[in-house]
């Protein structure tokens, strides 16, 4: 099989917006334009690893107190009672309602800590320079970001009762605390998995996968005459 | 009714459709002649050479099975009506009750907006704008971005800023989310049933068919082609205004 290139060997950058593949005179991606969209280019989304790290550590942090925390309190005829997001669960389980009880479960506890997991997984994997199954982790990390926006459901439940019971002292349900921090974990997960890129999965992969060297173009010994010609197509970056 | 017997298919056999999938996009290797149209995977950055693809077809990724493009061509028309068609369900959405509760003779009545202004009124401003974002702001910037980059579009032009509403609308995107909320007014539904008297108003049938609306005019919309289109009418302004060529029999030179 012959050796397959990447576009960052290449000298080449794909636009995070509009997917138009730019080539990038000197292999230095620093303040280059896309000619299509005016978006800023980068052979790979920059300090993708730090600010996933960072967004993540704080989402697993106020993780904790979204959890301790009551998420709503329902005040009925004097009688006050605060649920978190696990006792909310409990009480459907209670009262019979076992797929509702299901529903919440994954979307508010299952799909996050899923999201977490994977998040550190694929830091760490792409840390270690792991070549393991790059397939099954690219395919993990599109999971990811497709699912992690259902955990907001608990975050409707709440402002839906929220709106609904309005009687005043009869009945009464407030969002409390908790359901602020659950509210910030989602968005904080939600940018994290943003700015990963899944690109570092591929490109840690041994030696024939030459890794992100732009400045190593024209320097291979393999360069056959005019193949130049085949990538003049490909536009030039706006400087 | 007997229907009639379907005709006979063999006479198609020249015309085998490319299952989806199908169309065999190449790791570019540097060693075949040829100008290849490259495209570098979004997800692996392998560089491909991309096929020219039937309508309908796919081509994924050989690394990783990323959908590298679709072979799906002028689809803005069927986008824009799809959209419309969105952007109507929405007004609706929001104009009508979503869930309505009757409970020791009063009745309270919440629409999409409510859940955020109840959660502004117990000064928790926060989760109210989270909630006013993904289910109200983001879904109505979406539709009527996707309106206005495609509309002059069908008509050949390009809207004043149209390449940064549409780079705006992909981020904006993200945050759309109707269709959890759906989940989260059933959800509520369901809790409030043994309490009190919960009927589903107007909004939440609009609401359950915006889903599918959206769904389907997302998938019909084809940003590589979208970009594309905006590409060439971006060259046709930067380019200096040709005198229109005379043409024989013009009714322009006397």
């Amino acid at each position: 099989m012959s050796r397959q290139r990447t576009a960052a060997a290449e000298g080449m950058a794909t636009c995070h917006d509009c997917h138009l593949l730019v080539a990038i005179p000197g292999g230095d991606d620093h303040g280059a334009k896309c000619p299509r969209c005016h978006s800023a280019l980068h052979f790979r989304k920059p300090a993708s690893l730090q600010r996933t790290w960072a967004l993540l550590v704080a989402a697993v942090i106020l993780y904790v107190p979204a959890n301790t925390y009551p998420i709503m309190r329902v005040t009925s005829l004097g009688r006050s009672q605060a649920d978190t997001i696990l006792s909310g669960v409990v009480h459907l389980l209670e009262g019979g309602m076992w797929p509702l009880a299901l529903v919440v479960f994954v979307a508010s506890i299952v799909v996050p800590l899923a999201k977490l997991f994977a998040l550190v997984h694929l830091l760490i994997s792409v840390q270690r320079r792991s070549p393991k199954k790059p397939v099954e982790r690219t395919k993990l990390y599109r999971l990811t970001e497709m699912f992690g926006r259902w955990s907001m459901v608990d975050i409707y439940v709440v402002a839906m009762l929220a709106a609904l019971v309005q009687l005043g002292s009869l009945a009464q349900v407030e969002a409390e605390l908790g359901a602020v921090f659950f509210g910030a974990t989602v968005v904080l997960t939600m940018i994290a998995a943003e700015s990963f890129d899944p690109r570092l999965i591929w490109d840690h992969r041994g030696p024939e996968q030459p890794r992100r060297t732009p400045s190593a173009r024209g320097a291979g010994g393999d360069r056959k005459p005019g193949r130049d010609a085949k990538t003049a197509h490909v536009r030039k970056a706006h400087g | 009714m007997v229907h009639p017997p379907a005709p006979d298919r063999r006479d198609d056999s020249t015309l085998t459709p490319l299952p989806a999938g199908s169309v065999p996009a190449r790791a570019w290797t540097g060693a075949h002649d040829g100008p290849p149209h490259l495209v570098a995977c979004h997800d692996c950055d392998l560089l491909i050479e991309l096929p020219p693809l039937a309508d309908r077809a796919a081509a994924r990724c050989p690394r990783c099975q990323y959908v590298l493009a679709r072979g799906a061509h002028e689809t803005i028309e069927r986008t824009v009506a799809l959209t419309v068609a969105a952007l109507i369900l929405f007004v609706a959405a929001n104009a009508f009750p979503l869930l309505t509760m009757r409970a020791s003779g009063n009745e309270v009545e919440a629409t999409i907006l409510s859940g955020s202004r109840i959660l502004w009124e117990q000064d928790n401003g926060g989760l109210a704008a989270l909630v006013l974002l993904t289910t109200f702001a983001a879904p109505l910037a979406h539709a009527l971005s996707v309106l206005y980059v495609l509309v002059p579009l069908g008509f050949g032009f390009k809207a004043p800023g149209a390449a940064d509403v549409f780079r705006w609308m992909g981020h904006v995107q993200v945050w759309s989310m109707a269709e959890v909320f759906v989940l989260g007014v059933l959800v509520s539904l369901v809790k409030l049933a043994d309490m009190a008297e919960i009927v589903p108003g107007i909004a939440l049938w609009a609401l359950g068919l915006l889903i599918p609306t959206l769904t389907a005019a997302m998938a019909s919309l084809d940003p590589d082609e979208v970009w594309d289109r905006l590409d060439r009418s971006l060259e046709m302004d930067d380019r200096p205004a040709e005198p229109e060529p005379a043409r024989p029999g013009g009714e322009a030179a006397p």
